[in-house]
């Protein structure tokens, strides 16, 4: 994701796109800048004033976290608003205030230094725990200082951003999502992507692009450039040039124009005009997705991330918490299906234990974890048994390299589906199973592979980063990553027919399913299901019900006898440029 | 003054629910409270000193009351400690 300067000077900074839209305005950089605290020695005279301007604050403190409680409780479901409760509840401690209160009176020093001093204090002692919980106690506890200083100090949190603005930042918590929605934002733009998540999800229901995983936006970025945010390409411009604008205003133009004759897909099949049909799903982490995605028109979950659970965790959640999830994921999607993919930790992913890997990619992750954790993985198994009961629920090992990991993982399945037999509990007992296909061994041992299992999922990202031996986060070398490359496609199209071979079907959930250039040739190389972001499931359902299923065919042999991903591109362009038009792509 | 020695047995340990719950109760209560876990004391109604024990499962806590009605604080402060705080 390299960023690129022109001869004009606009800079383009790629990223991820988390939530559709184009939108031009001036940045607003919001960094969490801990507020100035001095020490100034008060008089005698200014004690009262000193403890009234704290009452003060903690009261508008107060007020301020009920408000994003309330609306967090709605965004965001209780179990994530309950950050906000503790916070209030320290609000409320009368040890604290009484204590910040007397050294105020006794020290003679003046409030927001004493709040700073106690609360650092306390702060300090988390930080100095082993535990990673504790560190993100620590957090809230330096939210709440800092809010509290603010308020005493009669900062108003945002009184920079006046009117609209774009949001540029390197996190944003889901406190900060709350309290901007209630501004006139016209995007999102953040350094870090994955963990944001929820940011994603609140920027997609408010429709509000949003663009992720922009590593330094906000080093390149001051309060009050022009910005242009394109959350289709998942990229931000910093001071577009004439040209720009005009393109990205006419595409924003045919965006709202092809977002009207979307209007109506979602009840539609995805199925092309000559009765091929292709089971068009989505990618999802959170159970608050599930809504948005059944919205969206989708035919199913193709891959439900459950690591997603672990993030800010410091122990595995329990049986009895995994399924709470997991049910509640696939009550709402019921009688759709819901692939479950099962912890996929380690590479660039939540990693909670184990010995520093100098190549994590090459490392523990995936499967290979969970086959070392065999304790864990009965315990996640048993847990998507017991949800399966409605028989939508399907299974998926991620990273699987080797045939004697599926056999071995099937093992564990067997012995969760012994156990809550023996006990009397009820599940579906012919649960669907499958694997990722991400690893260049597994494209090429795809017929063993698909001879073990029921379904195969192509996972383009991890696939493509193997294959072309290119790690994408490595701005030197992401330039390489190529999606079209012919070897990808060639090892894509091998996927397919070795798994119909053996009458499985072959799905993809990697991004490539999701980008619109792609649509025409996968559907072409004869894959039965795309798993996408919820967002893009229209123009991805529009393309299909557009091209024939016949024509497709005839246009991936083409594509294949091409031999660069440029001449690959620049045919797929004119495809969907002719068949599509109305699609606002590049 | 009253003494008593407790482990946390609750999987979670003193996270935030635990916690509040016991400020809560200790709360109902006019005698200080305080808790020790190693060389480190808190005040035991106070919620962010609480969490900042970290006392993670089988840690073992050192409980001091003081006042009229110690006794009684020190027997339900105990009690849920001892029951888990309820979990699960």
């Amino acid at each position: 994701m390299g960023n690129e300067t022109g001869t004009t000077g606009q800079k383009i900074i790629r990223g991820i796109a988390a939530a559709p839209g184009i939108a031009i305005g001036p940045a607003y950089l919001y960094t969490k800048s801990v507020p100035r605290v001095e020490l100034k020695p008060i008089a005698p005279a200014e004690i009262d004033s000193e403890i009234e301007r704290l009452r003060n604050a903690i009261a508008r403190s107060n007020k301020e976290l009920q408000k994003i409680l309330a609306f967090a409780e709605v965004k965001l479901g209780h179990q994530n608003a309950r950050i906000f409760e503790a916070q209030i509840m320290i609000l409320g401690d009368a040890i604290l205030i009484n204590s910040i209160e007397k050294r105020i009176r006794d020290e003679m020093k003046n409030a927001e230094f004493v709040v700073f001093d106690e609360i650092t204090k306390y702060k300090n002692l988390m930080l100095a725990a082993p535990d990673e919980y504790m560190h993100e106690r620590a957090h809230d506890v330096d939210d709440i200082m800092n809010r509290i200083i603010r308020n005493i100090q009669d900062q108003k949190l945002f009184s920079k951003l006046e009117g609209e603005a774009i949001i540029v930042a390197e996190n944003l918590t889901p406190a900060d999502t709350v309290i901007f929605s209630r501004n006139q934002v016209l995007g999102y733009a953040t350094d870090l992507g994955g963990v944001t998540s929820h940011a994603a999800i609140i920027s997609r229901s408010l429709k509000i692009p949003a663009v992720v995983g922009l590593r330094n936006a906000t080093k390149e970025i001051q309060t009050g450039d022009t910005i242009a945010i394109d959350g289709f390409a998942g990229l931000i411009i910093a001071n577009p040039d004439a040209a720009t604008l005009d393109i990205l205003k006419s595409k924003a133009e045919r965006f709202h124009a092809f977002e009207e004759q979307l209007h109506g897909i979602a009840s539609l099949d995805a199925e092309t005009p000559d009765h091929r049909k292709i089971e068009l799903s989505a990618n999802i982490e959170f159970p608050e997705e599930v809504e948005f995605t059944r919205l969206q028109g989708s035919a199913g979950i193709g891959l439900y991330r459950t690591e997603s659970q672990l993030i800010g965790k410091s122990t595995y959640p329990t049986e009895e918490e995994q399924y709470e999830v997991y049910n509640k994921v696939a009550e709402g999607m019921a009688p759709l299906t819901v692939i479950f993919r099962t912890f996929d930790i380690g590479g660039d992913k939540v990693v909670t234990e184990g010995p520093h890997e100098s190549n994590p990619f090459l490392g523990w992750r995936g499967i290979r974890v969970m086959l070392d954790r065999p304790e864990l993985f009965l315990t996640q198994l048993r847990a998507i048994l017991r949800a399966s009961t409605r028989k939508n629920v399907r299974i998926m090992f991620p990273m699987v390299s080797k045939l004697r990991e599926i056999r071995e993982a099937k093992k564990i399945l067997q012995r969760a589906k012994d156990e809550l037999t023996a006990a009397g509990v009820a599940f579906d007992a012919n649960i669907p199973i499958g694997v990722m296909i991400e690893v260049p061994s597994a494209a090429i041992l795809a017929d063993q592979f698909a001879a073990e299992v029921d379904f195969l999922s192509i996972g383009t990202n991890d696939l493509i980063q193997y294959l072309l031996a290119v790690d994408r986060d490595n701005s030197s070398v992401s330039g390489l990553f190529q999606q079209f490359n012919p070897a990808v496609l060639r090892t894509i199209k091998m996927i397919v027919d070795a798994g119909h071979k053996r009458h499985v079907w072959i799905g993809m959930c990697g991004e490539m399913a999701g980008d619109p250039l792609a649509t025409v040739l996968l559907i072409g190389l004869g894959l039965d299901e795309l798993s996408v972001n919820p967002s893009a499931l229209p123009e991805i359902k529009k393309i299909i019900r557009t091209v024939k299923h016949r024509d497709a065919r005839r246009m991936a042999d083409h594509v294949l006898s091409l031999a660069t991903e440029d001449e690959i591109k620049e045919y797929l362009s004119s495809i969907v440029r002719n068949k599509v038009p109305e699609l606002p792509i590049e | 003054m009253t003494e008593r020695t407790v482990t946390i047995l609750n999987r979670t340990g003193l996270h935030t629910r635990p916690a509040a719950m016991l400020v809560k109760v200790a709360a109902k209560f006019q005698s200080e409270f305080f808790i020790r876990k190693d060389n480190f004391e808190i005040n035991g109604k106070s919620i962010i000193g609480v969490m900042t024990l970290a006392a993670e499962q089988g840690s073992t806590l050192h409980l001091r009351f003081e006042g009229t009605d110690e006794n009684e604080a020190a027997e339900a402060v105990t009690s849920l400690i001892e029951r888990g705080f309820d979990e699960e």
